[in-house]
């Protein structure tokens, strides 16, 4: 009985997946279709793997298949007859943030769904994960949402590139700018985990290069609903900076808890990592004055307007940082096979390797050889006051460019590329 | 010196809302015997009810404050009617699952319908600025809340010990059979207790919104301190809540002075400590240990 139950639905899956074969045998294997022999499969597919249900699902999820719709517009548009990769499929899944299902999906888009590409995967953890696939399968990887420097320190490889962000440069970004402005002696107050601890780590060096003074660094339990004795704490020999690193529901506990301490006011608040999602979920009052690295901000420029004015067409929302971020490298992955006329992975790499890259997301961007982190122009963002707000999602104000250079620093030592 | 006294004020005025947050919980346990571990989605759906309240409809916080627990008794009411009343009978482990299942569908259901990045709501006016207490500044909110919380739990005391209501409720679960004997419908007050405690829960979650992320998270943690609240004070003991919410408070507050990393432990080594020495906790009567 029990042999049965299980049999059954294997054969129709075996069924099925015979058919499928069958079909696929027939429309892509018969006629060889000329110009796309370079292409393993005959066409390009784009993986998209990130949050489609939890926390990062605003920032990122379902509206990056989207902006990588919007990247195959424009290369097929400017491209044209001559491009090589014709035929381009965008698959996705979500990996629930939990590093086991982001293994499993990587593996499942490379092998059988026949990726040429992974993209996004937010959460370390699961980022981490894709990282270790992409060098097993020899496939590309482009990670956007994960906020981990070891992508491209002890655990880099030839096949991943880290394109928008890390928790270096969101250190050099917001404890550079604010401790050279004259916010030199700090309090940080961080959730007592891996992230947490690493954001605390990289912001005491920054803060420390910079002249600047680390009074306390005070863990928080992960997760934590008051904060209130944590503020008084680190209020506490009148610092100029309080930096928290919470995130996301904690973030906005200890902005609600600040804001009605007697601390509020008397110091200056800084976020080590912060999306315009959260400012959004929370309103503008609640966040006014707070300054914060972004890498890219929609309504910086008339370029980065436009762009996000075809994506709301689509969408009726606003893009993140990360929306923007996913585009711009399905895009130059798509130029990189243009100019190396494959999509395969070597050769794609070696197009890619050194490439210097202005575009709507990159701004003095370089895809750096030795590390393959990519660096560009970031920005020193603040938070608008309600009554500075013209529109749902206008947010931030950008307060300064910080060039790419400052940002990123050196290449990772502890990458070896092998 | 001033520093301590600090830390004491945030510790009693963090007590006073565990103290109100966990009362629905102790009352539920103390009349009905269940443990009811769907009251942190409740607070949170308390919560979130206020904050579209204020969003959809224009209902500020303190309409919010009479409105939500009305509602939340009517949630309640179809919680106890509909499940946890077939299951009373049973070995009370049933309904523990029963309300852990429950807990983990509003909470999905709140993330399907609202999203995950959270929802906000803003102190209401006149409570956004400080208080100075011994020298003191003190959020206004927070003192509020502690106040409000500990005027709520006195009027639950004074409703179960004081009146005829409080005296049936109590007569009706500690010796159902004889209070059946004497005329009176007992089923019929099981009910309406726990829709009080669903609403307490909800009061305490309307309490919350002000201070605290709306996200459809927010009840999951929290739960945890509430029930080491509960176990501390003694289960279904109003006062012991009461006690052991401010005790709670201020372990936590020295604990977040004086050993940041340790404070959350604190609270369970207190509570280990009280479990050890006396098992039906501060105020438990033994039989309910």
């Amino acid at each position: 009985m029990r042999s049965r139950t299980i049999t059954a639905p294997l054969a129709i899956a075996a069924a099925a997946s015979l058919a499928l074969a069958a079909c696929g045998g027939g429309a892509g294997g018969g006629p060889q279709s000329g110009g796309d022999s370079k292409l393993s499969d005959g066409k390009v597919v784009i993986g998209l793997l990130n949050d489609q249900s939890g926390v990062y699902k605003d920032l990122s999820g379902p509206n990056s298949a989207v902006a990588i719709q919007l990247a195959i517009d424009d290369y097929k548009a400017k491209y044209g007859d001559k491009a090589v990769a014709k035929d381009i499929e965008i698959i996705q899944a979500d990996h629930q943030n939990k590093a086991d299902v982001a293994n499993s999906k990587a593996q499942e888009m490379y092998d059988r769904q026949k990726a040429d590409i992974i993209l996004d995967v937010p959460n370390s953890a699961a980022g981490l994960a894709v990282a270790t696939q992409a060098k097993a399968k020899k496939r590309l990887y482009i990670n956007v949402g994960a906020g981990t420097t070891a992508l491209t320190g002890d655990q880099c490889n030839k096949y991943t590139f880290h394109w928008a962000y890390d928790t270096a440069m969101l250190a050099n970004g917001t404890a550079g700018t604010i401790t050279k402005a004259g916010g030199k002696r700090w309090n940080i107050v961080y959730p007592d985990y891996a992230f947490g601890q690493d954001m605390n780590k990289s912001f005491t060096k920054v803060i420390k290069a910079n002249g600047g003074t680390v009074g306390e660094s005070i863990p928080t339990p992960f997760p934590n609903d008051n904060f209130a004795t944590f503020i008084t704490k680190a209020g506490q020999g009148n610092p100029d900076v309080i930096g928290t690193m919470n995130a996301g529901g904690d973030l906005i506990n200890f902005v609600k808890q600040f804001n009605q301490s007697s601390v509020k006011g008397k110091v200056q608040l800084a976020v080590g990592l912060m999306f315009i999602t959260d400012i959004h979920s929370l309103g503008a009052d609640q966040f006014a004055g707070t300054q914060f690295t972004e890498p890219w901000y929609w309504n910086f420029d008339d370029t980065n307007r436009k762009w996000a004015d075809r994506f709301k067409e689509k969408t009726n929302t606003r893009p993140s940082f990360a929306h923007a971020a996913n585009y711009s490298a399905a895009l130059n992955y798509l130029k990189a096979i243009q100019e190396a006329g494959t999509d395969d992975a070597d050769a794609v790499v070696s197009k890619l390797e050194g490439k210097k890259i202005d575009d709507v997301f990159l701004r003095n961007g370089e895809v750096r050889a030795a590390d393959h982190n990519v660096t560009h122009d970031v920005y020193l963002a603040e938070v608008k006051s309600p009554d500075q707000v013209t529109e749902e999602w206008d947010l931030e104000k950008i307060v300064k460019t910080i060039p790419a250079a400052e940002a990123y620093g050196d290449a990772n030592p502890a990458c070896k590329m092998g | 010196m001033s520093a301590f006294v600090q830390y004491t004020l945030q510790g009693l005025a963090a007590g006073g809302f565990y103290a109100l947050s966990a009362l629905g919980l102790a009352v539920i346990f103390g009349v009905l015997g269940v443990v009811n571990f769907s009251h942190g989605a409740c607070y949170m759906l308390g919560a979130v009810i206020a904050a579209v309240l204020l969003a959809e409809v224009g209902i500020h916080f303190w309409v919010a404050l009479l409105v939500v627990p009305v509602i939340m008794f009517g949630v309640g009411v179809l919680i106890e009617r509909l499940l946890v009343r077939w299951l009373l009978q049973l070995d009370p482990l049933y309904n523990f699952l029963l309300t852990f299942g429950l807990a983990l569908v509003l909470v999905e259901a709140v993330k399907r319908r609202y999203g995950v990045s959270g929802l906000p709501y803003e102190v209401p006016a006149g409570l956004s600025g400080q208080i100075t207490v011994a020298g003191v500044g003190l959020p206004a909110y927070q003192v509020f809340a502690c106040l409000f919380s500990v005027a709520i739990c006195l009027l639950s005391w004074l409703l179960l010990a004081k009146t005829r209501v409080g005296m049936i409720v109590r007569a009706s679960t500690e010796a159902p059979e004889r209070t059946r004997a004497l005329g009176i419908n007992v089923g019929l007050w099981v009910t309406p207790v726990f829709g009080f405690g669903i609403a307490l829960a909800g009061l305490a979650g309307v309490l919350a919104a002000p201070f605290r992320a709306i996200t459809a998270e927010m009840g999951s943690n929290f739960v945890i301190v509430l029930f080491a609240v509960v176990v501390i004070g003694g289960l279904g003991s109003i006062l012991g809540a009461v006690v052991a919410g401010f005790l709670v408070g201020l372990v936590e507050a020295y604990g977040v002075a004086y050993a940041p990393a340790y404070a959350q432990i604190a609270i369970f080594v207190l509570m280990a400590i009280v479990i050890l020495v006396r098992p039906s906790g501060l105020f438990g009567r033994e039989e309910t240990a």
